[in-house]
């Protein structure tokens, strides 16, 4: 009968390899593992190929009051995985013997012990070895060795030294007599050789002789218990990277990667890795370069004092040579290479995951049973019920589950009026097993979901996002949106962007209110976007060809529209209408657009008639080419001809620069002119003509308001007045 | 302390000699295996570099990392090429580097737009040409020649100031360690120790990029501007001081709140976000150097002592600020307008400094 400690690193490469080895020498009868015991069952499935790490073992608070969760992530350098594979493929069995979980996700009360400070030993054995950086000193003890020597009885050693200054935080203690009391329940079975993998910290305090069991039964006395149960989620290398919650992230999973991996020179292999990485983007880099490099990191070590180039060295020299001191480059190799892109994969049969849970939980309360069948639903959002079921359905679409298509309006108008498709497929389960990293509730994964795409996304991703946490009801995820929509309306130069992303925005402050989510953090938001816009305007006007003048005349239109929208709750129009004003005479805005900023000035009453039929007259007179003046024609009176109804002195003018066309102008300008008219709707067309024909003659009347009031006999007017008002509906008097 | 050379004080001693005592004592105690041709371990050039806190005074104020990297590409028997915008300490940091490994740092190479093929390869000395014919006495050697003859570190400055067909005369040297001589029918082949430390600027417009040749033969380093506010404060404020003393400008009193505002103008925009980081800006297309911040500092020194009451105010620095960051008038300005709008204008006590900034456009 004999327990063997095998001290580890979690998420160790050298401590995996090593741990194999042992493992395959050893032919354990049992193997103890850290890790949540919860989990014992899932070992199993670890047999299976479909299995690929990186994977993590999820623990979760089964009641509805704790919806608490935790992750134990596993590479495959993980030594613990090393041991899980070791003892499926053996078919030895393997137990996890840390404390329960369910202490974790209990109730926080009273547990004090969780909030203290860990102490790192590691960082106090690199300082006794006069290392600064603890993680190198492990690395070059440790995880560089591929000697095959066994490290595990220095590392205890090392340990035990190590836990006599410093004897380790309550939690830790209550954590050790839990795995002293499975152990004595292992050796009481009989097991003969019992292989125990824990972090390299807990090893003295399961070296033998172990304890009197009463001091540790004491301790553990009343732990709470919480329904929990466990499974399996895929993870990746990403999140390996930004995980703390084992207590040991990894910076560097993709480096760790590759030493488990690299048979030999594991230097030169990492280098050629870069190499080949930085040629898929079109770099030069040549195996001169790649032979530099591996000097230059060797070199390094040297001075340094290492006995092999670590990550450190070597990314100088990735920085130095391969990348030629670009740290663009750089952060390339580091986000591909260094941390790299592996997503774990789990088998189909994995048990079902909180969030599906959460899911089949909301479809039974919202009475919305899963059928494969495509069926129609029709949502008045006035009612409660149908408001949560948009909301689930948004946020399902956000967590990459599209059980529901939305469709085009088919019932009655309106904006409370939302109209679906919903058709439950199979795959769904994965999707949800998949988006189970993100939380276990739909509301907080879709959240979290929501803020990591924001960080990435680009302006017009991040304003469909925003639109996306309105309609889904996600103001936990907000602030990180209106971050990224910050950033992105920084960094955009591109004002037809910013511009674009404006309307989105007002539409969700307007209407924001309606959902009853709060939208107050937009205000700044927005404002600080329109003066953005404001300053970039002037340089986006000239030199524009027909697309990009197209494109900015209907930017111009929604941010016009957007302005004007808001005005009872954002004052932004009188210097957005200002800014127009300060634009219209610059000789070389294009000329669409040019028309376009009259249109709104004129319909804002910031210009007069007169003002406006002056510009238009230069516009159209000789000195402007006949394209010029057409595309500011279309521009003006573009998406609708009444201007041309009711202002005869335009309409005038447009018909005068017209007949002075030469032939061959005309020609030229036509299908422009053609183009634009096209666009009224007939009765507008046939009263324009109409126009045309009176034009001049004896019945015309000048175009301002003030000489039709002339004409008019007032007392008959005033005989209308009472039905007219009675049509409005106005109460005034 | 005054330095003199045998006769005369000099205005500027070179590196090896000013701080001989320094290299001299490492020497003496440097036990470490020393790669062939210099002078000292690697281990100590870095140790000369950085300063031990005690003996050896630090040259460079940065990190380790950087020195450790530069000195081991020279021990790689690589050239080094040294990156960074002006006022980062490259032409320092390489005379320093000459001067600790070869112990001398006056074989240097200034670039220029007008640096001819012969500042690096050899010219002829005429009268002995016409008289005696292409002979070894009538070669007139440039300092990279006799850098190869007495296996030395050869210094160019401002490399990429050099014509394209002028810096690729290097390749040669580089990858082959040989200059050939052709009207002698001979070449120079460098002796070991020999090594080559260019520096260019990596954000400067009108400059020649090096051939991928070229630049395949060098290891770059990047020298960083100065990494916190304060830091860059303190140089800026030694350099406006010591500049205004040897302009003899009259003493100005407190200024540091305009330098540090003026250092947080620039830093802010050269690294595209706000100091509290919660703004993301633009980068104009200037550098936005410290140097720049320091000639900005001392111009508004000169200003208030001259034209105003002799206190630098918002006003006597803003115009020289927009200066330095509108180069293009188009979009710099814009970036300018922007920051000053979404950042300055909402800042606690800049207003004054805002509304100079308006007044300057």
């Amino acid at each position: 009968m004999s327990v063997h400690l095998f001290g580890i690193r979690h998420h160790g490469p050298g401590s995996a390899r090593a741990l194999a080895v042992a493992l395959a020498e050893l032919k354990p009868d049992l193997i103890l593992v850290e890790g949540p015991p919860e989990a014992d069952e899932l070992v199993a499935l670890a047999a299976d190929e479909g299995l690929r790490p990186p994977v993590a073992l999820l623990v979760y608070g089964t009641q509805e009051a704790e919806k608490s969760a935790a992750f134990w992530p596993f590479a495959v350098f993980s030594p613990e995985w090393q041991a899980i594979r070791y003892a499926v493929a053996q078919d030895v069995p393997l137990r996890f013997c840390d404390l329960p979980a369910a202490y974790k996700l209990g109730p926080r009360v009273a547990k004090p012990e969780l909030d203290e400070e860990h102490f790192d030993p590691i960082a106090g054995l690199a300082e006794a070895a006069g290392y600064e950086d603890a993680e190198r000193w492990w690395e070059d003890v440790i995880e560089h060795r591929s000697d095959g020597l066994s490290p595990f009885e220095a590392v205890a050693e090392a340990m035990t030294a190590v836990r006599e200054q410093h004897p380790g935080i309550r939690y830790d203690l209550i954590r050790e007599a839990y795995m002293r009391q499975v152990l004595r329940a292992a050796l009481k079975q009989g097991h003969e050789r019992i292989a125990v993998v824990c972090g390299a910290w807990h090893v003295p305090a399961l070296a033998e002789p172990l304890p009197s069991a009463g001091a540790d039964a004491a301790l553990l006395k009343g732990l709470p218990k919480v329904a929990v149960s466990a499974t399996w989620v895929p993870w990746t290398h990403g999140r390996l990277a930004h995980w703390t919650g084992y207590g040991a992230g990894v910076a560097s999973p993709g480096w760790y990667h590759h030493l488990f991996h690299a048979a030999d020179r594991p230097v030169h292999r990492w280098l050629v890795r870069v190499a080949g990485v930085l040629r898929e983007q079109d770099i030069p880099v040549s195996s001169a370069h790649v032979i530099e490099a591996v000097r230059l990191a060797q070199t390094l070590a040297v001075l340094r004092g290492r006995p092999l180039p670590g990550l450190a060295e070597l990314t100088e020299a990735t920085r130095s040579v391969l990348c030629e001191g670009d740290e663009t480059r750089l952060a390339l190799v580091q986000s591909r290479v260094v941390v790299g892109e592996l997503l774990g994969e789990v088998p189909p049969d994995t048990p079902a995951v909180p969030l599906a849970r959460d899911v089949a939980a909301a479809q039974k309360r919202l009475r919305m049973p899963p059928q494969a069948l495509a069926r129609d639903l029709d949502l008045d959002l006035r009612k409660p019920l149908d408001l949560e079921r948009s909301k689930l359905l948004h946020r399902l679409r956000l967590l990459a589950v599209p059980w529901g298509q939305p469709q085009e309006r088919r019932a009655g108008k309106g904006t409370f009026w939302e109209s679906w498709q919903l058709a439950w497929q199979p795959e769904f389960a994965v999707d949800l097993i998949v988006a189970s990293a993100f939380g276990t509730t739909v509301a907080g994964a879709a959240a979290a979901k929501v803020a990591e795409t924001a960080a990435e996304a680009d302006l017009p991703g991040v304003t469909e996002l925003l639109e996306a946490c309105l309609l889904a009801d996600l103001a936990e995820a907000q602030p990180a949106v209106l971050d990224a929509l910050n950033r992105c309306a920084a960094m955009d130069t591109d004002v037809v962007h910013l511009m674009s992303a404006i309307p989105a925005l007002a539409r969700t402050l307007r209407y924001g209110d309606v959902r009853g989510t709060g939208v107050d953090a937009l205000i700044p938001v927005l404002s600080g976007l329109v003066t953005r816009v404001q300053l970039g305007l002037p340089g986006a006007l000239s030199g524009l060809d027909d697309e990009a003048a197209k494109a900015l005349a209907h930017a111009l239109d929604q941010v016009q529209e957007a302005v004007r929208l808001l005005t009872d709750r954002l004052e932004l129009r009188d210097e957005w209408l200002a800014t127009l004003l300060g634009l219209v005479d610059r000789p070389d805005v294009t000329g669409l657009v040019g028309g376009r900023m009259l249109r709104i000035l004129r319909d804002e009453g910031r210009l007069s008639a007169d003002e406006v039929q002056i510009r238009l007259a230069r516009t159209l007179s000789v000195g402007v080419p006949s394209a010029t003046a057409a595309a500011v024609v279309e521009g003006f009176i573009g998406g609708g001809g009444l201007v041309l109804v009711h202002d005869e002195a335009l309409l005038g003018l447009i018909d005068r620069w017209l007949s002075e066309l030469a032939a061959d102008s005309f020609t030229d300008v036509l299908p422009l002119l053609r183009r634009t008219f096209a666009t009224f709707a007939a009765p507008e067309r046939r009263t324009i003509g109409q126009r045309v024909r009176n034009l001049g003659g004896a019945t015309a009347r000048s175009g301002s308001e003030q000489d039709d009031l002339a004409g008019l006999d007032l007392d008959r007017v005033a005989m209308v007045l009472p039905t007219l008002k009675l049509l409005l509906g106005s109460q005034s008097e | 302390m005054t330095i003199t050379t045998d006769t005369q004080p000099v205005l500027r001693p070179h590196a090896e000699q000013l701080y001989a005592h320094e290299l001299a004592a490492l020497i003496a105690t440097d036990d470490l295996p020393r790669p062939p041709g210099w002078r000292m371990s690697p281990q100590a050039v870095v140790t000369y570099l950085l300063g031990d806190g005690d003996q050896i005074s630090p040259k460079y104020i940065g990190p380790r990392r950087l020195m450790e990297v530069a000195v081991a590409t020279l021990a790689t028997d690589r050239a080094l090429l040294l990156l960074g915008v002006p006022g980062t300490a490259k032409t320092w940091v390489s005379e320093h580097l000459a001067a600790a490994i070869s112990g001398d740092s006056t074989l240097l190479i200034q670039g220029t737009a007008g640096t001819p093929e012969e500042a690096i390869r050899y010219g002829w000395n005429y009268a002995r040409l016409l008289a005696e014919g292409p002979s070894p006495q009538a070669v007139v050697p440039s300092p990279m020649m006799r850098a190869m003859q007495t296996g030395a570190i050869a210094r160019v400055e401002e490399l990429t100031r050099v014509p394209s067909d002028v810096q690729d005369t290097l390749i040669t040297i580089l990858s082959e360690k040989v200059l050939p001589v052709p009207e002698l029918g001979n070449e120079v082949q460098a002796i070991k120790g020999f090594n080559v430390i260019a520096t260019a600027n990596d954000r400067d417009r009108g400059v020649n990029e090096l051939s991928s040749a070229l630049r395949r033969r060098f290891n770059t380093v990047v020298l960083p501007v100065p990494s916190t506010v304060d830091e860059e404060v303190d140089i800026v404020a030694r350099r406006v001081e010591s500049l205004g003393a040897a302009l003899e400008l009259p003493a100005v009193p407190d200024s540091i709140a305009e330098i540090r505002r003026a250092v947080t103008v620039f830093r802010e925009l050269r690294e595209g976000i706000t100091g509290d980081g919660r703004t993301k800006l633009k980068s104009p297309s200037g550098t936005l150097s410290t140097a720049e911040a320091i000639s900005v500092m001392t111009s508004g020194m000169a200003l208030a002592a001259h034209f105003g009451d002799g206190v630098v105010r918002a006003a006597d620095v803003a115009a020289g600020i927009r200066g330095a960051v509108v180069r293009d008038p188009v979009s710099d300005a814009v970036i300018w307008r922007e920051y000053l709008e979404t950042v300055v204008r909402e800042r606690d006590g800049w207003q004054d400094f805002y509304r100079a900034a308006r007044e300057a456009e």
